[in-house]
Parts: structure tokens; sequence; C-alpha cells
């Protein structure tokens, strides 16, 4: 199976609140809750890293959660925000932004 | 040059001058917004308004067009339409150009999109609530339509000055936020009182069979606030704002859910 890389979008809005994760889509709105572990791979999205290290390194160790089974909703989870544009996948690297 | 007619509607201190070549229009508006006119030499803001015999000629024009109001934003300007107007104004030599039938209901949705573009830069947002003053300060009650918003401003008692039972107008002000009335009447078709006052506290509504009032986790409370506060742009700037704004008036100002049952004893909690 092919490595995926995740990075967040800029078009979103995010605030921590609470201890919760909050993310808004500035294409259609919709409005996101994280919970603790889709906050650390929300946080963990630098485009860089691929996903199954993010979900060893900062899901399965800080959260002793069974790696097939973090694995399969991290995918689930990435699935979704993609979906809405909150999360950018790809099979390869993000280039790292540009400098002005 | 056909005569021009000016009227400044002045919303929170904020006065938009609007100009028409139809005195007959100019009349109806002054009528609709009295309580918000103000002096049109201090508006900063201007629109110059033409009146289309029917909405038939947008729809024509964008055929696509739907009862939604669509907000655009182009090389700096932006573009609102719905079925029934198109205008376009540009912030920065602060003018622009409407093409509405003649009745102020247009008026009222252009004026709406101007001050949620205005205020997402100066930390507010207009939210679906009703508003009032008691005792010097302001209590707000948010939620859809339906959840009684138009009931509980019926019911409020002689000493509050309803703000509005449609359309509050929040605004940031030093450490915390002000509620300003406006001329965006609901059910009770009945303009607000042209006066602002900080605000105590926002209220979620929910009708029931006895009054109580619960507090919300801040999470909630955003959430919920975020349903019900009226923004139509989807420029990733502003829209950052106005979240902004709304997580930072969760963390500034109680938020609080308020079941109420439909009579007037509900306001003896509310001081």
């Amino acid at each position: 199976m092919s490595e995926k890389y995740i990075a967040r979008s800029s078009a979103i809005a995010a605030r921590m609140l609470g201890g919760e994760m909050m993310v808004m889509s500035s294409v259609d709105s919709t409005f996101f809750t994280l919970n603790e572990v889709a906050t650390a791979i929300w946080q963990a999205a630098d485009g860089r890293t691929p996903l199954s290290e993010i979900v060893t390194r900062k899901v399965c160790s800080e959260f002793e959660v069974d790696l097939e089974v973090a694995q399969h909703d991290a995918e689930k989870f990435v699935d979704e925000l993609s979906r809405h544009g909150i999360l950018l996948v790809s099979d390869h690297p993000f280039e790292p932004p540009a400098l002005p | 040059m056909a005569q021009q007619h000016e009227i400044a509607v002045e919303i929170a201190n904020v006065p938009i001058l609007l100009r028409t070549p139809n005195a007959g229009f100019r009349d109806r508006l002054a009528s609709h917004y009295a309580g918000f006119l103000g002096d049109a030499s201090n508006s900063k803001i201007e629109f110059d308004v033409d009146i289309i015999s029917v909405p038939d000629e947008i729809s024509r024009e964008n055929p696509d067009s739907e009862d939604d109001v669509q907000v655009s934003v182009k090389n700096g300007e932006w573009c609102f339409r719905r079925n029934d107007f198109v205008a376009q104004w540009d912030p920065r030599v602060r003018r622009g150009r409407v093409r509405q039938p003649d009745n102020s209901y247009s008026m009222d949705a252009v004026l709406r999109i101007v001050h949620t573009l205005i205020l997402a830069r100066q930390g507010g947002f207009l939210l679906h609530a009703a508003s009032g003053i008691r005792n010097g300060r302001a209590f707000v009650f948010s939620g859809v339509s339906g959840a009684g918003k138009t009931t509980i401003s019926h019911l409020a008692p002689p000493d509050v000055c309803l703000l509005t039972d449609e359309i509050s107008y929040i605004r940031r002000d030093g450490e915390g936020y002000v509620a300003c009335g406006t001329p965006f009447s609901g059910e009770l078709e009945r303009p607000g009182a042209n006066c602002a006052a900080p605000i105590n506290s926002l209220f979620l509504l929910a009708k029931g069979t006895e009054n109580r009032i619960d507090p919300l986790p801040s999470p909630e409370a955003l959430r919920r606030l975020l349903r019900n506060v009226l923004f139509f742009a989807k420029d990733a700037e502003l829209v950052d704002n106005v979240f902004r704004s709304a997580w930072d008036f969760v963390q500034r100002v109680p938020v609080q859910q308020l079941t109420f049952v439909p009579d007037a004893r509900v306001w003896s909690m509310i001081e």
C-alpha cells in the first residue's frame, strides 16, 4: 500500500477551546470538533511526515491504541476531512511553502 | 443627469449613504429605517441604488441564481446577489452600486451583507438573535427560526429596551462585547431601538415545559453560536475573522441555554 502524506488546508479556521480542536472550512462552512486523537493527527499534519509514522508516533505511543485499529481510524478521519477540503492528501510529501 | 435623492442609514454608528434617482423609493426607505437615519455628510460608505422594474432582469443575467445569497470577491471588489438584487461594493473606495426592485426587503439584505463584511474585520458579527437592554445590560437570545426569538421579544416587560427580534449586531468593545439595535425585524415587524449596551449574557433558546437556565461548555457554546452567525462570504480571511470573533466571544460572555415556557414569567430570570 502506498504511503499517505497529509497537510492542513489554508482554507480553514482552527482554534483550541476547552481542550478540543474546533475546525471550520471556509469553503463550505462545515464545522468539526476533533477529539484528542484526531487533534494529535491534525497537529502533526505537516505535509512531510507519512501518515503511518504519525499514527505510530502520535497515536499508538501516546494513546495506547492498537496499531491496526489506529491506522484504520486515522484513514477514516483523513478521508472525511479531505472530502471537505480541510486536510490535503497526497502520495508524495508536500513541497514546503516558498519563502517570501 | 437625473436628480439624486439621498438618505443615510446608520446602524451601530456606521452611516451608509444610499443615493437614488427615485424620490418615492427614498421616502419609503426613510419610513422603513426611521430611527436609524443618520447624517448623510458623515457617511463613509456610499451606494448608488438603481430601481429595476422586475427582478426577472437579474434572473435572466444570472440563471443559476437561487434564493440563497451569493457573495464573492474579485480583485478587491465584492459582489452580492440574490434572485431579487445584485450589488457591487469596493471597500477601498467605499462605494458601491445596487440594482433592486422598489422595496426595503432587498435593501435590508444588502445592508446586512455589508455589515457582516465590516464587522468581520472589527471583531464582531451579526447573529440570528433577539436582544434587549435591561438595567443597562444587553441580553441576547439566539436560535433558528421557531426557537422563540419573536416570542421572547413579545413577552418582554416594559422596562426592556428591545434592540431587535431577529438580527442582533454584536461588536467587540474593550474587554467585552456590545449589542446594538438594528432595524431588521422578524415576525414582530417592529424595528429595534437605536441604542447599545454591554452584553451581559447570550442565551440559546429552547422552548420547554419549565423555565430554566443551563450553562454550556465553551466548545458546545461555540458550535451552537456559529450555527446562528450570519455570514455569506467564502473568503478564507474573513471566515477566519468571524471564527476567531465567535471563539473569543464564548470565552468572554456567559453563554447559556434558556429553556422557557412561552409566558411572561421567563423574564423574571433575566436581569
